[in-house]
């Protein structure tokens, strides 16, 4: 009894503190990604068991993201500080503890990109130079500078970009361009995405989609 | 609800984009009248240059790699967790972010910090032995000719010894910390803008053993010696270049706060500690007068400990007085 009850203490604070990003169980996270929690659809009615998403439907591949980022985002559809049509209803009765589940249970997997786009040549050139080297002269700062080498993500707040579907990267660029999304800790994103042309946003897209996700080459 | 209508709900929204998000604006202070503003060349301007021998490309390109990553050389020439690129943001070009093609162009010249006529490899073993918390790669080696010529094709076509220089340095908001500036505001300020990437103790983030975002202060920043621990060196640095992609979002008085916070953390001994921390200070008040080495916070005195951080030694070879009386 004792220990329940510590047990519980320690949940509190944590979900209390924030802590509890990532700290989620992925057995019981299989379980709500497979049948749902009652309401809206499960999970793999769109992002799939094996959570690799789907390119044309601009599904964004969740296999291997990191956990925290997985749990700020749903948490944030919950909220409606991140917004979507899709995914606040699905998300909506989700309680912390099913988030970091669900979180925990995508971020274990290890699932093989589905999307390997064939971008032109000169596109995937502009897309790696943006992403690598960046465009000072307009202030564009290189994507791995914060998205890590090889953009496969720094922690829960730069996510991995490498090997994700180059629709949903474009939907989302463009989603923060146009201000349906501004969920960005401190606007990091946005500031840069505001100076990127179309051009760009697809050749960017296209590059990084093809990208390893674990950072080889 | 089943994947089709997932289809059909993206489409929908991605239809309906019609509004536009308010851009982040790129503040500088404005360049003045009589200043030659620079605009360095890119890679690309490099790779189509005809005038410029391969040979001379592959030298060029490779100091730059060195620059970009000079982690390469950690625990020979370097043993902070710092790039030349983490100062001098956008491959040294960048105005307001101290561009280094102005060494390239001004030096041999006088500096104040050694008191002699540094050359530019001198100027370059000075950002090795401080703000790298190193020990400088040797005269003429092939690391220095490499960096070299970074430097002085970066400078291609600005005049030589032209020192009104638009951009340069890091001292937009003067050199004095105004009075009201203080390092509860800058702790604030650090942990709301900064820690984000830099870490809520100044650490940095790394992945998989490679720096994404450098260390501030501790043992594998700069040291006590860097120019960036002057606390107006830091503040200007931060108002014109941080949070990243952001310059100028910061108040000046955000920025001073915050740098006063940072160059108020521990970090490696200068390495020209003479033993005594008040006695490094006096020796090298011009210098010194504007960090906060040698003095107290929290009924702590600051750099008095032999601390080198990872590298094992005080002070570099490569730091020597240089007089041309005989």
């Amino acid at each position: 009894m004792m220990q329940v009850h510590r047990g519980w203490l320690f949940s509190a604070v944590l979900a209390l503190t924030g802590v509890a990003h990532g700290a989620g169980d992925p057995e019981k996270g299989k379980l709500i990604v497979t049948a749902g929690d009652g309401s809206g659809a499960p999970c793999i009615a769109c992002h799939g068991l094996d959570g690799a998403g789907n390119d044309l439907a601009g599904i964004p591949r969740l296999a291997g993201m990191d956990a925290g980022y997985l749990v700020k985002q749903m948490r944030d559809y919950r909220s409606g500080a991140r917004k979507s049509a899709v995914m606040s209803p699905n998300v909506d009765n989700l309680n912390d503890g099913q988030i970091a589940d669900v979180a925990a249970y995508y971020a274990t997997l290890d699932t093989a990109p589905t999307s390997l786009p064939s971008g032109a040549p000169g596109a995937l050139a502009l897309g790696e130079a943006l992403a690598t080297k960046g465009d000072w002269d307009h202030y564009i700062v290189p994507c791995e500078t914060c998205h890590g080498p090889g953009n496969v993500g720094v922690g829960s707040d730069f996510p991995k970009l490498a090997g994700q579907h180059p629709t949903y990267i474009k939907q989302q660029l463009k989603a923060w361009k146009t201000g349906t999304r501004n969920n960005d800790p401190n606007h990091l994103m946005l500031a840069i995405v505001g100076r990127l042309t179309e051009t760009q946003i697809e050749a960017v897209a296209a590059w990084l989609a093809r990208q390893d996700p674990k950072g080889g080459k | 609800m089943r994947p089709f209508s997932t289809v059909f709900w993206v489409a929908v929204i991605l239809g309906s984009g019609v509004l536009h998000a308010a851009e982040v604006p790129v503040e500088h202070p404005p360049f003045k009248k009589d200043q030659y503003v620079h605009h360095a060349p890119t890679v690309d301007d490099l790779m189509k240059d005809q005038e410029i021998k391969p040979q001379l490309k592959k030298v060029i390109l490779k100091g730059r790699d060195i620059f970009m990553n000079t982690q390469q050389y950690r625990g020979k020439y370097v043993f902070s967790r710092l790039s030349c690129k983490n100062c001098h943001l956008g491959e040294g070009r960048l105005n307001w972010s101290g561009p280094i093609w102005p060494a390239a162009t001004t030096l041999p010249d006088y500096r104040g910090k050694n008191g002699h006529v540094n050359s530019l490899e001198e100027r370059i073993a000075g950002c090795f032995s401080f703000s790298l918390n190193g020990k400088p790669p040797e005269y003429g080696s092939d690391i220095m000719l490499a960096l070299s010529a970074y430097h002085q094709w970066l400078a291609l076509k600005a005049p030589v010894y032209e020192t009104h220089i638009g951009g340069r340095g890091y001292s937009s908001l003067g050199k004095d910390i105004p009075k009201d500036i203080h390092y509860v505001q800058g702790e604030k300020v650090y942990q709301a803008q900064c820690a984000i990437c830099h870490g809520a103790t100044g650490q940095g983030k790394s992945v998989e053993g490679k720096v994404v975002f450098p260390p501030l202060w501790g043992d594998d920043s700069y040291n006590w010696g860097a120019g960036m621990a002057r606390v107006y060196t830091a503040a200007s640095f931060i108002k014109n270049n941080m949070p990243l992609g952001k310059p100028g979002a910061l108040s000046d008085r955000d920025a001073w706060a915050v740098a006063l916070y940072v160059n108020s953390q521990e970090r490696p001994q200068d390495p020209r500690y003479t033993g005594d921390v008040k006695e490094t200070r006096e020796k090298y008040f011009n210098f010194h007068q504007y960090t906060m080495y040698g003095t107290e916070r929290d009924g702590v005195l600051l750099g008095q400990h032999d601390n080198t951080g990872a590298k094992p030694f005080l002070k570099p070879d490569a730091l020597r007085p240089r007089t041309f009386d005989e």
